[in-house]
């Protein structure tokens, strides 16, 4: 990469030449404030909140979606682009409610931040609301039109990273909105609930489903028995939710901060992607010896399950029939549980916490009820929990480290890099080598699994079998290897697939602002944990073997068939 | 919604499925609807062989104000609301044409004949004010001649 020289207020840089000015300034220590800009998405410099002065051009120019050229003059600071800006801001505050405090996202928004940085306490222009219904009847993901600005990250990141189209401008000019189709309400569209349009709104216009208040009514009740669930990507984001660094592993203090909320028992998914691990290799197995469906791909993510329902519903026998482990958790929660522990299971009330907005509708899927109640009664995301745990004064800070109840409690390194791409698939060859092979695995970390890229292909030799594997993360990747499936060229024996950037990591649920740094981080944490656990290979926990002795009695067997593995849907992209 | 008689698959099938041809495609057959609209069975159609996902598509047929995806009438009325109109009186002609149809702009007459809509320049500003009656125009309009340019089209 070549470098060039140029002068931002008056100094000199040498910056590559393929970076815009505004990676230029940031790296030269000046924060240009940006609303449409989003470093995982395609720039379209729309916002016009980073405008710089480049010598030589008529007009200011949007420093994010602008090149850095050879003897480039910017300047930055001076009094006409900060009037520029704070038009431009105080235009786009014209058409937002200016109602913080009844908001989603107050103290967390990037447009009251900017508001407060450029010293706006009122806004001359007339205040302009479109006067859109609020859409919450999906109960999933809230879309709130009026406190949109336009900046089209959410458009952006439907299309672009996750190839789904349920959001797409509509209209122009003044009337600009960001819309389904024929205005239709998210659950009659292809939207999958990723919540990856939630992870990049700058602002209240789109969020979760707050449904905290139901799970402290709950927890409320003396006849009530609350169990909660945490999901592997849970531990090295909730600190950050709650104002800690970025992949914060916080295992430990998330179980003793969940007891004072009240929960009676805090168990771990993590047992449960043990248990898919054992399910899902097993019917990995079956499927080559019997001359099963090739590729198998896997099926613990539940937005990449309704992509694939709705964007290729003919390869749906690739697909592992495994319930997700959330699922097989909330299965077990209501049947095995009050079997050892004598709780009734009408009394029982099953909430997980998930980096993930998909698994509020999974829960709500209607054949997710074999243990003859809803299996899972609410999911909370990351960030649903941090409400809870700011409002109850949980001081992560300060609390002792504890330990998940049993019998859900046992987990391994395995089952904790189910959070990051390519974990699953790890975890399942630490087992499959081992179940063929019948010997120890040489090495335990498959390090070819592990990277944020979006694709990644590996062949690894288990006994004289050449198991040729791909892994891919975010829906746009799932698109390029499902296209390949489809076209009959792919010649993989299993592929792994998660709905979101990086994995759960990256999930709809997780902490804002999100960007590739912060994956970064969390991700780095989990291999983290992997490697301080006693256990790393899921066929090794030994409540496993308990569960399987005690319940299920065999991997694939008729308990199993009935409570951890489901059916799926076909459903229509045209819509 | 209400949906449209159009034989979309013949109009489909006289276009190679790309990109480019979405905005001929979509005039034919809102040209066919008799009502100036494409219904949601045609848009799913045109979708379906274009491979331009649905919602895409209603972004461009409300980006474009020559497309609708709403019933329309006969005739679309597109009075010209660009300044050269407006100094010479559009205004005036505008106000004509909604006392003698009984509708604002945006809605269309009971009998299902006229929808008045207002548009950005028609390019004929020598001629203005003007109006565009689907493909014909009328130039030169004063409020008087409403009543008579309306009657043609009854």
């Amino acid at each position: 990469m070549k470098n060039v020289n140029i002068k931002i207020d008056g100094k000199s840089y040498n910056v590559p030449e393929n970076y815009t000015v505004l990676d230029a300034c940031k790296e030269a220590g000046i924060k240009i404030p940006v609303l449409c800009y989003h470093p995982d998405l395609r720039q379209v410099g729309s916002c016009r909140l980073c405008v710089v002065e480049i010598e030589g051009q008529r007009t200011f120019q949007p420093s994010c979606a602008y090149n850095v050229y050879e003897g480039m003059e910017v300047k930055t600071n001076t009094k006409e682009v900060r009037a520029a800006r704070k038009m431009a801001l105080e235009l786009i505050l014209s058409r937002h409610p200016m109602d913080c405090l009844n908001c989603e996202r107050n103290t967390q928004c990037e447009l009251q931040d900017l508001a407060a940085d450029f010293g706006i306490t009122e806004v001359d222009f007339a205040l302009q609301l479109p006067g859109y219904d609020i859409d919450d009847e999906n109960g999933i993901i809230v879309r709130e039109h009026d406190k949109c600005i336009n900046c089209g990250r959410c458009v952006r990141a439907c299309q672009e990273v996750q190839t789904v189209n349920a959001l797409e401008f509509h209209k122009r000019g003044y009337e600009k909105i960001a819309y389904t189709t024929a205005g239709k309400k998210l659950q009659d569209t292809t939207c999958t609930y990723c919540g990856q349009c939630i992870n990049v709104c700058p602002t209240g216009a789109l969020h979760e489903n707050d449904e905290t208040a139901k799970v402290w009514e709950w927890i409320e009740d003396p006849n009530t028995h609350v169990v909660v669930q945490t999901a592997p990507a849970i531990r090295v984001s909730i600190g950050e939710a709650i104002g800690l660094d970025a992949g914060f592993l916080s295992t430990g203090k998330l179980v003793a901060g969940l007891r004072r909320l009240g929960f009676d028992k805090v168990f771990d998914t993590d047992f449960t992607a043990d248990l898919t691990i054992i399910e899902e290799g097993h019917e990995l197995l079956h499927r080559l010896k019997n001359n099963g469906t090739l590729p198998m791909i896997t099926s613990c993510s539940p937005g990449w399950i309704k992509f694939v329902e709705t964007f290729f519903p003919d390869c749906l026998d690739h697909v592992s029939s495994c319930k997700s482990p959330q699922q097989m958790f909330g299965a077990l929660a209501k049947t095995y549980y009050p079997e050892k522990s004598g709780v009734d299971p009408k009394t029982i009330k099953s909430i997980s916490i998930m980096p993930c907005t998909a698994k509020k509708y999974e829960c709500n899927r209607p054949e997710m009820k074999d243990s003859g109640y809803q299996d899972v009664d609410v999911v909370l995301t990351t960030r649903e929990l941090a409400k809870m745990f700011k409002v109850a004064g949980v001081d992560f800070a300060v609390i002792d480290e504890e330990k998940y109840d049993a019998p859900f409690g046992i987990t391994t390194g395995a089952a904790a890099i189910f959070g990051a791409t390519g974990g699953v698939m790890e975890a399942a060859l630490r087992t499959v080598y081992e179940v063929v092979t019948g010997e120890e695995l040489p090495d335990v970390n498959l390090t070819m699994c592990r990277g944020l890229e979006g694709v990644k292909e590996a062949t690894v030799q288990v006994g004289d079998i050449p198991v040729k594997v791909a892994v891919a993360n975010g829906l746009s990747n799932a698109r390029k290897i499902l296209d390949k499936v489809r076209a009959g060229e792919a010649d993989y024996h299993f592929i792994e697939i998660m709905c979101c950037p990086g994995g759960c990591i990256g999930g709809g649920g997780q902490p804002r602002p999100t960007s590739p740094e912060k994956r970064q981080a969390r991700m780095e944490s989990i291999y983290c944990e992997d490697a301080q656990m006693e256990i790393r290979k899921s066929h090794k926990n030994p409540s496993i073997d308990v569960i399987y002795k005690e319940f299920l009695k065999e991997p694939l067997g008729e308990k199993s068939h009935h409570l951890l593995h489901t059916k799926y849907t076909k459903r229509d992209s045209n819509r | 919604m209400a949906c449209c008689n159009v034989d979309v698959e013949s109009i489909l099938n006289k276009y190679s499925p790309e990109k480019g041809n979405l905005m001929h495609i979509l005039h034919m057959v809102q040209d066919a609807s008799g009502e100036n609209f494409i219904c949601e069975d045609c848009m799913k159609k045109i979708a379906e062989k274009t491979g331009v996902p649905l919602n895409k598509l209603y972004g461009v047929t409300s980006f474009y104000s020559m497309f609708s995806t709403e019933k329309r009438g006969k005739y679309v009325i597109r009075m010209c609301e660009s300044g050269p109109c407006h100094v010479v009186g559009a205004k005036d002609v505008l106000e004509a044409f909604k006392s003698e149809l009984g509708i604002e702009v945006g809605e269309t007459t009971p009998c299902g004949t006229f929808t008045l809509e207002t548009t950005a320049c028609l390019g004929v500003c020598a001629v203005a004010p003007a109006v565009m009656i689907n493909e014909d125009v009328h130039g030169n309009l004063d409020p008087s001649m409403v009543k008579g340019i309306i009657e043609k089209y009854k």
